[in-house]
């Protein structure tokens, strides 16, 4: 046995295990730290007794995991029609109909909420419209149903995109053979095409799950009087009520343990279905005619309207004169010329500093983490890989806390600093570049490399020079999608930031908590049309429909 | 440029699990050795050995007297040929062919010269600027070809180079493989588990069998002369039954299960002595009389296949064995089933292997394989 050469790999191995260590677990640690222990240093358990014994603070988790669940299941159901006649059936301008769901689902996730506070708040446009001309009353928008209504709609659309590509993998002799047995129809889409799409049903409720639970802008600006639990976080550490970092950190925890159970049933009810399915013959649309075809047509068209809706009516009201939180006929540029005075020059350096150097780091540490996994799978590799897909059970505001406790002081005084902006959003979008780096090199044949090497490339080379260039094509379009949730990112940006540090997002968030309404849609256009931009660059880079979130 | 490839008791293992216990061969200068056998016998891993690839756990590999045991696969100066072609799909054809010589830090011109030279070779170069994708399957094997062959290697290694081609391309690259590898006269290793595909195209082949080489020969040979049962079974078709050989006058007769006695005159000196032993007989190697009265094997027919040129019969025999036959069609009718039908064997051909079917003791075996 010849003894085994020293590689620049396992250096990188070390590298990353290291910074795996001071970014990810070090905060977690301390979160978990500052959880139980007190700041006399002695250990307790005192904030989870205060958090159960209070049913204030438990009506939070119950809040929480009520309208997550609720919006979850809605998601499936709006969702999974769509997605059936979207791939089964021939629709009219079914591209545009794809293309703004998807813009609507990577919106900034509380511009919707802000845009329906507009049309159907308390002196929302339709609102008044119905009291003031037809009499009616439509109740109120703030809590439980507004959070609902604007969830469901911004997370439909995930459900479109991942049934879409189960759908597709759906062989058309399935469909046949079923037909042939005659079962056809409801029959068929309940017996046969959900049943095969059940592995990805799951898929799509858990990504809903993870993202509605973690949502902090919504219920922070309908809930009102229905507090759930991001907003619980943040109030106990910034809020008006005093700072308590203890208990904050305590919550983060049993937040943590609520996202980790969900994240494991979900894990345990997709082991029942393990298959697979490759689409030799795809199915073939059909015409959708007569009066199931319009009735096909008008749900697509009014869902997509009503999602797409509020994007549209932000970009209208910002060209609208404002005052305060009072917008009044005309139209001008004061908005924007107000928001050049808020520090709009400020924010677009900022999210874009943070946006490309975040996005950079995530690419090598995700092309870097899938080469060690897929080539060089290893307990030191393997370990590596499962610490990175942590973040992806912690909510946003725990990762902004966790960060805060450990960075907020000596040695590592990062508050307030972009780089600490960086480092939250490099953590939070690192589980997903690194799941798709990963499956786009687990395509790539090894032999490819071998040949490279047999042709006398060194291995540095054949990385370079080979693996990089092939892995490209899905590192990038990944990379566009991962662009556009920094740029969108709120839930640990909200507690990171401070006047230098700040963000459109946060510029927009600002605007709108300080009832500076117009301003806010100036902010928010500029925001919404950053995400069309970014998102059109995507489908063009990727050429395809196929969307991997 | 050419080397002589020498393997000296090669040990292959993953954690405790022997892959190649212990594994000798010699492959000579230029020659066109192939090692065939079953999935998972090892030839794959072996190979890989070869190109470096594989760790090699115990034993020298030598490239003339060169150990090459801890050299860096891309120092070997191997031209190596994968299954799924491992063309580079971001790279156009040409940029695929030189990319070897580019490693070598040849200068520009001579990068050129050589690659220009092997795509005209393999008839790729009206494809130069093309990127891979767009090439059919035969095309894409030109390339890899092309890229092995320019860096004009000591050795080349394919590795079951055909099996994702349809069957009538299998049969021209194989033909283009051939020449090429005579007119360049690399020294060259070729793995497959297709008996024709290796027959068709080698010089030698090495049978391979649970990580052990059973025979290394000629293809005429390894039919003909196949050096223990496995051999005899693996490589074409062969009907085996028991017999025993009886010395009856200082000469040794077969007695088949059945009855059947005839005198076998080509038995090694030294096996020429009462013993069981497994008789295998090629469907050729039966010769078939329709007059159940003549002497031989009585056996009745269950089905025949006509297939042109030949018909296959499937009979049992009185002891209840059933064989294969193959007869040249002929022009009156063919034998219809539940027929009573005579076999004698053609004693020319067939072999016979002591009872536990490990060595042939016909002569006319030659078996390379040593230890």
């Amino acid at each position: 046995m010849k003894a085994k050469k020293f590689e620049i790999w396992t250096l990188i191995s070390v590298l990353l295990l290291g910074t795996f260590l001071l970014f990810l677990v070090y905060p977690m640690f301390g979160l978990l730290k500052q959880s139980v222990v007190t700041p006399e240093g002695e250990f307790t358990l005192q904030e989870f007794v205060k958090f159960f014994s209070k049913s204030y603070y438990t009506g939070t988790i119950v809040n929480s995991v009520k309208v997550t669940l609720s919006v979850t299941l809605i998601a499936l159901v709006l969702g999974i029609p769509i997605a059936y006649f979207y791939s089964f059936y021939r629709i009219r301008g079914a591209k545009v109909l794809f293309v703004l769901s998807i813009l609507c689902s990577m919106s900034a996730p509380f511009i919707g909420a802000y845009s329906w506070i507009m049309l159907l708040g308390r002196s929302g446009v339709i609102t008044k419209f119905l009291e003031g001309v037809l009499h009616i009353s439509v109740g109120s928008i703030y809590g439980f149903k507004g959070i609902l209504l604007v969830q469901s709609l911004k997370f439909f659309p995930l459900v479109f995109i991942y049934m879409n590509g189960a759908f597709k993998n759906i062989d058309n002799t399935l469909m046949e053979a079923s037909a042939n047995m005659g079962c056809t129809g409801v029959r068929r889409l309940f017996r046969v095409v959900l049943a095969l799409s059940m592995p990805t049903i799951l898929a799509a409720a858990l990504m809903v799950f993870m993202q509605a639970f973690a949502d902090f802008g919504t219920p922070m600006l309908l809930g009102e009087g229905y507090q759930t639990f991001p907003v619980l976080i943040y109030n106990q550490y910034l809020g008006e009520n005093g700072t308590n970092y203890n208990f904050a950190a305590a919550l983060a925890v049993i937040a943590i343990l609520v996202t980790a159970l969900v994240f494991f049933l979900q894990k345990w009810a997709t082991s029942r279905f393990k298959f697979s399915m490759n689409a030799l013959h795809p199915v073939e649309k059909k015409e959708a005619k007569g009066l199931s075809g319009f009735l096909m047509h008008a749900y697509c068209y009014i869902l997509v309207a009503i999602a797409f809706l509020p994007q549209l009516y932000i970009i209208y009201l910002s060209f609208r004169n404002c005052s305060g939180a009072v917008f009044k006929e005309g139209f001008s540029l004061g908005n924007y010329q107000l928001a050049v005075k808020k520090l709009l020059a400020r924010s677009i350096r900022n999210t874009t500093i943070i946006g490309i150097i975040a996005l950079l780091v995530i690419i090598v540490i995700a092309v870097l983490i899938a080469y060690l996994v897929v080539r060089r799978g290893s307990v030191l590799n393997n370990a590596i890989d499962t610490l990175s897909m942590l973040p992806y059970i912690m909510p946003g505001a725990v990762i902004g806390l966790a960060l805060l406790i450990a960075f907020g002081k000596k040695p590592f005084a990062l508050t307030g600093t972009l780089a600490i902006m960086i480092i939250s959003m490099v953590i939070r979008r690192l589980p997903y570049t690194i799941r798709s780096a990963t499956a786009t090199l687990m395509q790539i044949s090894l032999s490819i490399e071998e040949a490279a090497i047999s042709l006398g490339a060194s291995k540095l080379k054949t990385f370079t020079r080979i693996t990089v260039p092939m892995m490209a094509n899905g590192i990038l379009s990944g990379a566009i999608l991962s662009w556009v949730a920094i740029v969108t990112e709120l839930s640990s940006s909200i507690i990171l930031y401070n006047n230098k540090s700040i963000t459109l997002t946060m510029s927009t968030y600002v605007a709108i908590s300080r009832g500076n309404y117009g301003l806010a849609a100036a902010f928010a256009a500029i925001l919404t049309v950053v995400t069309m931009v970014s998102l059109i660059i995507y489908l063009v880079v990727s050429k395809s429909e196929d969307v991997n979130l | 440029m050419s080397v002589t490839i020498s393997i000296k008791h090669a040990l292959k293992k993953y954690g405790d699990n022997v892959i190649i216990p212990d594994l000798n061969a010699e492959i000579k200068q230029g020659e066109f050795f192939t090692l065939l056998g079953p999935s998972g016998c090892g030839k794959t891993t072996l190979l890989r050995m070869i190109a470096g690839f594989n760790s090699i756990e115990g034993g020298d590999f030598y490239f003339n007297d060169k150990r090459i045991n801890d050299l860096d696969p891309a120092k070997r100066n191997i031209g190596m040929v994968f299954q799924n072609y491992a063309i580079f799909p971001h790279l156009t054809v040409r940029k695929n062919v030189e990319f070897g010589l580019k490693n070598k830090k040849l200068p520009k011109a001579q990068v050129a010269e050589q690659t220009d030279k092997f795509m005209k070779l393999m008839q790729i170069d009206q494809y130069a600027d093309r990127l891979p994708e767009r090439l059919s399957g035969g095309q894409q094997q030109r390339v890899a070809l092309a890229r092995a062959l320019c860096i004009q290697p000591d050795v080349l290694l394919f590795d079951e180079p055909l099996s994702n081609l349809d069957a009538k391309l299998r049969v021209e690259m194989r033909t283009v493989i051939k020449n090429i590898q005579h007119s360049v006269g690399i020294t060259t290793v070729y793995v497959t588990h297709d008996q024709e595909e290796a027959m068709a195209i080698s010089d030698r082949i090495a049978v391979m069998n649970a990580g052990v080489i059973q025979h290394i020969g000629t293809p005429k040979n390894i039919y003909q002369r196949p050096a223990n049962l496995f051999v005899s079974t693996f490589i074409g078709r062969s009907n085996v039954m028991n017999g025993k050989l009886k010395m009856e006058d200082g000469k040794p007769v077969l007695h088949t299960s059945s009855g059947y006695t005839v005198a076998l005159h080509n038995v090694e000196s030294e096996q020429q002595k009462d013993q069981d032993i497994i008789l295998s007989v090629r469907p050729e190697e039966f010769l078939l009389n329709r007059d159940a009265n003549a002497p031989g094997i009585a056996a009745t027919v269950d089905d025949c296949v006509f297939l042109g040129l030949m018909t296959h019969y499937f009979v049992h025999l009185e002891s209840g064995e059933e064989v294969e036959i193959i007869q040249e069609s002929s022009i009156d009718s063919i034998i219809e089933p539940g027929t009573q039908i005579r076999l004698t064997l053609n004693t020319e051909k067939v072999n016979a292997f002591t009872a536990d079917g490990s060595r042939n003791i016909m002569t006319g075996v030659r078996n390379d394989c040593v230890g």
